[in-house]
């Protein structure tokens, strides 16, 4: 992994965050189901009296029948959206993800993963970034949740580009997917032009054998996927599951991340720099399955990392990389850095203040990667 | 096949010899309430009620069956081995390592089982998805959005595949109970008048909301919220081919469902909510058919219940009433009893009514 910032399609401006275009990644949801629906997807989207918030109403406004609004009863969401998967839809939850994630754990276990639906749990709000509701709306536990069911496969987009690409993967690939989309804006890290780049994007991604290296899923180029299958992974572009993407490269310390962090990371990664330590950034788009030779190989290259998360530091993506390294012994050489929520709740404030308060931002990371090295 | 009250009745009498069988031979299971529900299940599939293949367990037209109190599991792989799914002999492996008859149904392993249930009060949820997809013209194959469903054609089906005759209508009703004065009366105990009514060609019948969708709960088990969360958007989308059966059995595993957090009377509270409720002697097969029949073709415009009171571990003398028969296995000593008692067959054939039970 030898690509650049700029090899990779990223946006000029990435590096310079404040000058970055912001979108939320909530807000690729409802206009991306438009698209798959346009595109002759049997899509439907259940939502929970939020779809206002998920964006959810947007594919309603184009295609009411193709949103079913089941009022303040997250439970039957869940239900209703598994006998729709099991009538042939494509099934799209949504809620905040507190609710759409949490309150909804045995219906998710087991119906949804026991029983391998094609129901794609993608709720809005997750993480501390939903700042000024607090603790109660914060949800920080999602990753580990999604994470441990087996049959389920856990994306986090970074930016508003890649949620479109994961939206589209979870939507081509038969089966319970877990998208984590946040609330707030957060800068546009990849231009469409890498969205929509055909790296890595023609293989069957209905083959159950995700978690298989790139190699083997390469071969499949003129494989006989359903048709809408293929347009959905080929619209992916560079995002695929189990695949990390290397978005700035480095020699002395691998800076980590997934959702809003990676923006945080790559400015972390700057600072850095200014210390005269070269940081590699990794976007970790695919929580589950994890792409586990471009993690191990950067480590192994800089034998030192830390993690970047807004979610508990246990169970998520540190845990991933912890269980990684416990998995390879003597990759890395120093202590495992970690950047998340310490066992705590959140709290009602800005995000800027969150972020400080939390130790989730690019000062934080900065600081972490230091003292590691 | 049509609706024949002795072989439905001795149907039932198989799956509840094949319940206790099955449960004692691995040595743990539900036999008191998949005892209760065994009379339902058997006019279910072999009462020219339900439509399905076991040759093509994934025949798109069927109707579906989701066994929402999965801890039954028993009745239902029982019903399913005898509808031909597979050899009955394969009972004998119920719970055991490599079986595909899990403890609780599990769709990913055995055809036949629509979805995986076991955690009480999601399956009338799942029910109304999938009510609501089939009557927009969903089906199993991907990318198919013609309203209306597929046909019936080029699919052999060699048992099971009937059509419910005219409706047994309202006025034949008898025994009404309950303070249903919404909508469609309660039912009790409707008396005779099998259906002789020719089978129909399904091909040409089809309406919007020709698949039906069944589920069955429990009646413990509607302490669940998720239960009146489902109960509400069924009527709120009026999910006219979504039928719901109770098993009315009364007791759950600490004690009485009345002594432990009272339901109180399931028919209000269904009628309140807007669905279509009958209430039946849930071991009278006749009432069970006519109900059925009633609930399928009737033109209310919304979703319908049939709460059927039966009694748990109905069948057994030692096992009826018995909340400590929830989930234990019988000896070999009370198989054989159990066995006999099934054979003779008296306890069976007493009714609710006559026992004062309901």
């Amino acid at each position: 992994m030898s690509a650049t910032g700029q090899d990779l399609g990223l946006l000029d401006t990435m590096t310079q965050k404040s000058e970055a275009p912001k979108k939320a990644t909530r807000s690729a949801y409802g206009e991306t189901l438009v698209e798959l629906v346009a595109l002759g997807h049997d899509i439907v989207a259940i939502d929970a009296d939020l779809t206002g918030s998920t964006t959810t109403a947007v594919l309603g406004k184009k295609y009411p029948d193709r949103l079913i609004n089941v009022g303040i009863a997250e439970q039957n969401m869940i239900g209703v959206a598994s006998g729709m998967s099991l009538a042939g839809k494509t099934a799209f939850t949504g809620s905040f993800a507190v609710f759409g994630t949490g309150r909804v754990y045995d219906q998710i276990r087991n119906t949804v993963c026991y029983s391998k639906l094609n129901v794609k749990i993608v709720p809005t709000h997750a993480g501390i970034s939903v700042g000024p509701d607090g603790g109660s709306h914060q949800m920080l536990e999602d990753i580990a949740l999604m994470r441990v069911l087996p049959n389920m496969r856990v994306l986090v987009p970074a930016d508003y580009t890649s949620a479109k690409a994961a939206i589209r993967l979870a939507a081509g690939t038969p089966g319970p997917v877990y998208v984590r989309l946040g609330r707030a804006s957060v800068p546009i890290l990849y231009g469409e032009q890498f969205a929509l780049s055909s790296y890595e994007s023609h293989h069957d991604l209905c083959h159950e054998s995700l978690a298989e290296s790139h190699g083997n899923l390469q071969d499949d180029s003129s494989g006989n996927a359903h048709k809408l299958t293929e347009d959905a992974s080929q619209m992916s572009g560079g995002f695929a599951f189990g695949k990390a993407n290397v978005l700035r490269t480095g020699t002395d310390i691998s800076l980590i991340a997934c959702g809003i962090e990676v923006a945080y990371a790559l400015e972390a990664a700057t600072i850095l720099e200014q210390h005269g330590v070269s940081a590699e950034v990794i976007d970790v788009f695919s929580i589950k399955p994890l792409d586990e030779t471009t993690i191990l190989g950067s480590i192994k290259k800089t034998g030192a990392v830390v993690s970047c998360e807004e979610h508990m530091l246990t169970g998520g993506l540190a845990s991933a990389i912890a269980e990684l390294l416990a998995n390879n012994p003597g990759v890395c050489k120093r202590p495992l850095g970690r950047i998340g929520v310490d066992d705590r709740f959140g709290t009602s404030a800005e995000i800027d203040e969150l972020f400080a308060e939390y130790r989730l931002n690019a000062k934080s990371i900065s600081n972490m990667a230091l003292s590691v090295l | 096949m049509l609706f024949n009250e002795e072989e439905v009745r001795k149907s039932a009498t198989q799956l509840r010899k094949d319940i206790i069988n099955m449960i004692s031979k691995s040595g743990s299971g539900h036999p008191g309430g998949s005892l209760s529900a065994a009379d339902i299940m058997a006019v279910l599939f072999f009462g020219d009620v339900m439509r399905y293949s076991a040759a093509n367990p994934q025949l798109p037209d069927r109707d579906r069956l989701i066994l929402s109190k999965g801890h039954a599991a028993p009745v239902l792989y029982a019903a399913l081995a005898r509808a031909g799914y597979f050899q009955p002999e394969e009972l004998g492996t119920l719970r055991q390592l490599g079986s595909r008859l899990q403890g609780h149904p599990d769709s990913q392993k055995l055809p036949g089982v629509e979805v995986s249930t076991g955690s009480l009060g999601q399956g009338l949820s799942i029910a109304c998805g999938l009510a609501l997809a089939l009557e927009a013209g969903g089906n199993d194959f991907a990318g198919v959005d013609e309203p209306g469903g597929n046909d019936f054609a080029g699919v052999g089906e060699p048992c099971g595949v009937g059509f419910v005759g005219n409706a047994a209508g309202g006025d034949e009703a008898v025994g009404v109970v309950g303070g249903a004065d919404a909508v469609d009366a309660g039912v009790l105990g409707a008396a005779g008048g099998t259906t002789d009514v020719p089978k129909k060609s399904p091909l040409k019948s089809f309406s919007s909301n020709s698949r039906r969708v069944f589920v069955l709960l429990g009646d413990g088990e509607c302490q669940e919220g998720q239960v009146w969360e489902a109960v509400m958007f069924a009527a709120h989308k009026r999910l006219k081919n979504l039928i719901a059966i109770v098993d009315n059995n009364k007791l759950q595993i600490d004690g009485s469902v009345s002594a432990i957090c009272n339901l109180d009377n399931l028919n209000t509270k269904f009628s309140a909510f807007g669905w279509q409720v009958q209430e039946i002697d849930g071991h009278d097969v006749n009432a069970i058919k006519l109900a059925l029949e009633y609930a399928t073709n009737s033109e209310f415009e919304g979703p319908r219940v049939i709460i059927a009171h039966t009694i748990k571990g109905k069948g057994v003398s030692f096992m009826q009433g018995e909340c400590g028969w929830h989930g234990k296995a019988p000896s070999e000593e009370q198989r054989l009893a159990a066995l006999a008692e099934l054979d003779d067959g008296s306890l069976i054939s007493q009714s609710l009514t006559s026992g004062g039970t309901l």
